[in-house]
């Protein structure tokens, strides 16, 4: 089954919509709850940073008995350097940011670990790409 | 502990979920930054927080939490509220604010969840 979502980028409120969307279909497919949550928390993290870092995107899921793919992609300004975006505790967030909640560095790590792959690519000026699969076990 | 004895112990008032509060709770936490508790949080079932935005209801629901206890006595938004309506989370409000509610929780019993 394929679900596809635009993620806005000018509404930090609707950040989370896909997420909350796909956990609600996961649910009615019967998914293991601990699969579930892998899901959603990956993908909302990818959804708030297309939201405060890439001015929204696109979000494409893909579910099969034996594993979630989730593809985030945006046209937003890239990054640079993904080693260092990788690390725990590095943000660009600017302190609006902060006082939303966010801009802590731990999104993308937090995306990795709950991950079974993931794959990210990004290039300046361009966008970014982040692939993510969850097995289902 | 249930939902309900939370809201007592904290004063607090129920903005949603009177369906919610024989609920069972056993832990909690406490946090503003929604990051921090995605990232470090495991199966708490009560998110303490000042922050008055959606998005700590969809946090909750990521986490798949109970419970939301808004404190220091501020009033969240329609929005916030229509979201944990939708989501099936339950809200309360405390006067208390963050330091002083995690201590009464936890004069009473609940945990952070990393002790065991
Ligand atoms: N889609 C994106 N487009 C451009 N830059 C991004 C994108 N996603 C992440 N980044 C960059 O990588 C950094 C680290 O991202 P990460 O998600 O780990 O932390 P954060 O979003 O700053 O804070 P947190 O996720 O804890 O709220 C960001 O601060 C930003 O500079
Ligand atoms: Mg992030």
């Amino acid at each position: 089954m394929t679900l596809n979502f635009v993620v806005p980028g000018d509404d930090f409120t609707r950040a989370g919509e896909a997420s909350g969307a796909v956990k609600q279909k996961m649910k009615q497919l019967g998914f293991p709850s601990d699969v579930i949550r892998k899901v959603s928390i990956a993908l909302y993290e990818g959804e708030i940073n297309m939201v405060i870092h890439a001015g929204g995107g696109q979000v494409d899921v893909e579910i099969s008995q034996d594993a979630i793919d989730l593809v985030l992609t945006d046209h937003g300004p890239g990054i640079a350097d993904i080693e260092q975006a990788m690390q725990d505790g590095f943000s660009t967030a600017p302190d609006h940011v902060r006082d939303l909640g966010f801009g802590a560095g731990m999104g993308l790590p937090n995306m990795k670990k709950y991950s079974d792959e993931f794959h990210l690519e990004s290039e300046v000026g361009v966008g970014t790409t982040v692939r993510m699969r969850i097995y289902n076990h | 502990m249930t939902v309900r004895e939370i809201k007592d112990y904290l004063e607090a008032d129920l903005l949603y979920g009177e369906d919610l509060l024989d609920s069972e709770v056993h832990t909690a936490c406490g946090s503003d930054m929604m990051s921090d508790v995605l990232a470090f949080v495991k199966n708490q079932a009560v998110l303490l927080t000042g922050l008055m935005n959606p998005q700590a209801i969809r946090t909750a629901e990521m986490m798949d939490m109970t419970c939301i206890v808004f404190v220091r006595g501020k009033e969240p938004n329609e929005t916030v509220i229509d979201l944990a309506r939708e989501k099936g989370i339950c809200v309360l409000k405390t006067r208390h604010p963050m330091f002083a509610a995690c201590g009464i929780l936890y004069s009473h019993g609940l945990r952070g969840g990393h002790e065991q």
